[in-house]
């Protein structure tokens, strides 16, 4: 950020000593400046942008993998949006995907990378480490490598029920017991140390005298988390609480290889539903009708976000 | 595709700089409640530690099973027995040949377009900047069922260069804003002195602005080629034949075929793919100087 203001900042001021030609008109000519974007405006337009259009064409359409249809693609207009609300299986997937974000993004990874951030506050850098270590450890770790992790932990011959019998509980099968409880803990796991990152780094920029301040006023632990130092990093919540839902949202390969979105339909996400739909049963169009009720939730969350960062950013 | 949208531009964070230990008023409730937090941030950190142990052990055991416990007789066997061509060399290769070349090709392409955008004030600039912001938080996934059709009519399906140029694709939103505000930082005075000899602003940016920033370029193509050799979804789609697919395609297969027995092996196999990704975060980490973090890495 400092660096944007500070140039920013600088710009405008003349240049010491600098005549007229010591820097280049202020607008050039289109070709000057066309010629070093147009490289990653064509990648983007065909790879980015073209396939977000062709995904609103091919939606009103019965285009599939196989069968007459893959030849004879054929324009059906609102069809598969009607179909798509009187499903059953898309609500089931709207459900649990809100059930996926809500319960590993927005209370599990905000609210425990939130909490390990303000109990690391003022600890030695020992502490820190032994903390932050496995939890960045998760994080890093491949989306993939984390899901045969999680399948192994959570497996009835697992190190969960082992720890859990020991004890004298009972285990169980977690993934096909609870499957979207599973793959909600170990996204939880995987994503935990983005939010903890951004809190710990909106924390330290939170001057210690206001809360020092507070505390000689009498004022609870509690009190001083709720009123002095949460207020002060409202904008750091704000905006991690749009990222995780937005990397949550389209977190397909930890579902996919974990339960596939089974048993049944219980772990079946919009992203899975949308893999099933579009490349399993080869519906290509009503594949890309789910996609796109996904793009559209993606991209009012993505607006939030630049709402919420982009004025001062640019 | 996790890190290509966590590096999260305008966090307001920045590194936590070492604090002192803050003056503490003792008193026995407050000692009671730091015992409290100590425990509890012992339990997460096992909590976290645990599965991942299971890896690292298991990979070391000939006869692992899925629960964590001390191999009886530890060995490499399992590492000896997925190092071939076949099971890991080759994805390998495919992994390092599809990442390296995405990673370069969004250096270049970020590394031009990030000029005009930070050294001019463009009519459009603005407008611009924001669509890039915009589409570094549209879901990646679900673009794939469009991406395969148009794929299959362009005839891209199975094809390296095809799936490259896609990789690079989808990393140039963030690349280009991550680009353009490590340039931002390189005084704009230092050019004018190559502008006053005459020099072109492309002379310019190859010899002046692009060595200064090679660190920031370095940054944005790491991050690039964590992420790619992260994806799965995109290979999995947009590749078919054996001989082409990368790790992370590979490694799912062994899953599917060998993962409900050979557990050892398939430690073994996941750490051997997740080894350069742990290399090169450290790397980064280490070489500033432990100033990135996610935020500060953006930050620059």
């Amino acid at each position: 950020m400092s660096v944007v203001e500070t140039r920013r900042g600088s710009a405008p001021a003349p240049a010491p000593g600098g005549g007229p030609a010591a820097r280049p008109p202020r607008r050039q000519p289109a070709g000057r400046w066309l010629l070093p974007l147009a490289p990653a405006v064509v990648l983007l337009a065909v790879f980015f942008a073209g396939p977000v259009v062709w995904s609103v064409l091919l939606s009103f359409t019965d285009a599939s993998l196989t069968g007459s249809a893959a030849a004879q693609t054929s324009f059906v207009g609102l069809d598969n949006f009607a179909q798509l609300l009187g499903d059953p299986a898309v609500w089931n997937a709207v459900v649990l995907t809100v059930v996926f974000v809500v319960g590993s993004a927005v209370i599990g990874q905000n609210g425990l990378g939130l909490a390990l951030a303000l109990m690391l506050r003022g600890r030695g850098s020992v502490t820190r480490s032994l903390v932050t270590l496995p939890v960045m450890a998760a994080y890093v770790v491949p989306e993939i490598v984390a899901a045969f992790v999680w399948y192994a932990f959570l497996n009835p011959e697992g190190t969960l029920n082992t720890a859990l019998t020991s004890v004298g509980l009972p285990g169980q099968s977690w993934l096909f017991t609870v499957p979207i409880l599973a793959v909600v803990l170990a996204n939880i796991w995987r994503g935990t140390a983005f939010s903890m990152l951004i809190y710990l780094a909106a924390l330290s920029q939170v001057p210690s005298d206001v809360d020092e301040q507070a505390q000689i006023d009498g004022a609870s632990g509690w009190k001083r988390l709720r009123f002095v130092t949460i207020p002060m990093i409202r904008r750091a919540i704000g905006t991690n609480l749009v990222l995780v839902t937005l990397q949550t949202l389209q977190v397909f390969t930890l579902i996919f290889v974990m339960t596939a979105g089974g048993p049944g339909d219980a772990s079946e996400t919009l992203p899975l539903l949308m893999y099933e739909q579009a490349f399993q049963y080869a519906a290509l169009g009503y594949g890309t009708a789910i996609a796109l009720v996904l793009l559209a939730i993606g991209a009012v969350f993505s607006l939030g976000y630049i709402r919420a960062i982009g004025k001062e950013e640019i | 595709m996790a890190a290509a949208t966590s590096t999260a531009p305008g966090t307001g964070a920045t590194v936590p700089p070492a604090r002192p230990p803050r003056p503490t008023v003792a008193s026995p409730r407050r000692r009671a409640s730091d015992v409290l937090v100590t425990a509890v941030l012992a339990v997460v950190a096992v909590l976290f530690a645990v599965p991942l142990l299971w890896l690292v052990i298991a990979s070391l055991d000939p006869a692992a099973s899925l629960q964590l416990s001390l191999p009886e007789e530890p060995g490499l066997d399992n590492f000896a027995a997925v190092l071939t061509v076949d099971t890991t060399l080759r994805p390998l290769l495919n992994s390092l040949v599809l990442c390296l070349s995405a990673s370069l090709i969004t250096v270049l392409v970020a590394t031009l377009a990030a000029y005009p955008l930070s050294r001019y004030q463009l009519r459009y600039g603005r407008p611009f900047l924001y669509t890039i912001l915009f589409a570094t938080g549209l879901p990646l996934t679900a673009v794939m069922v469009p991406v395969y059709s148009l794929f299959a009519r362009m005839d891209l399906v199975d094809t390296r260069y095809g799936t490259v140029l896609f990789l690079a694709a989808t990393s140039l939103p963030i690349a280009i804003w991550l680009t353009k505000s490590f340039m931002d930082g390189v005084p704009i005075q230092l050019e004018e002195a190559a502008w006053t000899d005459g020099a072109s602003a492309m002379q310019s940016l190859r010899s002046i602005v692009a060595p200064l920033m090679l660190p920031g370029m370095l940054v944005v193509g790491i991050f690039t080629f964590i992420t790619a050799w992260g994806n799965f979804f995109v290979p999995f789609v947009l590749l078919l034949s054996e001989e082409k697919l990368p790790a992370a395609v590979t490694i799912y297969q062994f899953f599917g075929q060998y993962g409900a027995a050979a557990y050892g092996q398939l430690a073994a196999y996941s750490l051997l793919y997740t080894l350069p990704v742990v290399v090169l975060y450290a790397v980064v980490s280490r070489w500033l100087g432990g100033a990135f973090t996610l935020g500060g890495g953006v930050k620059g």
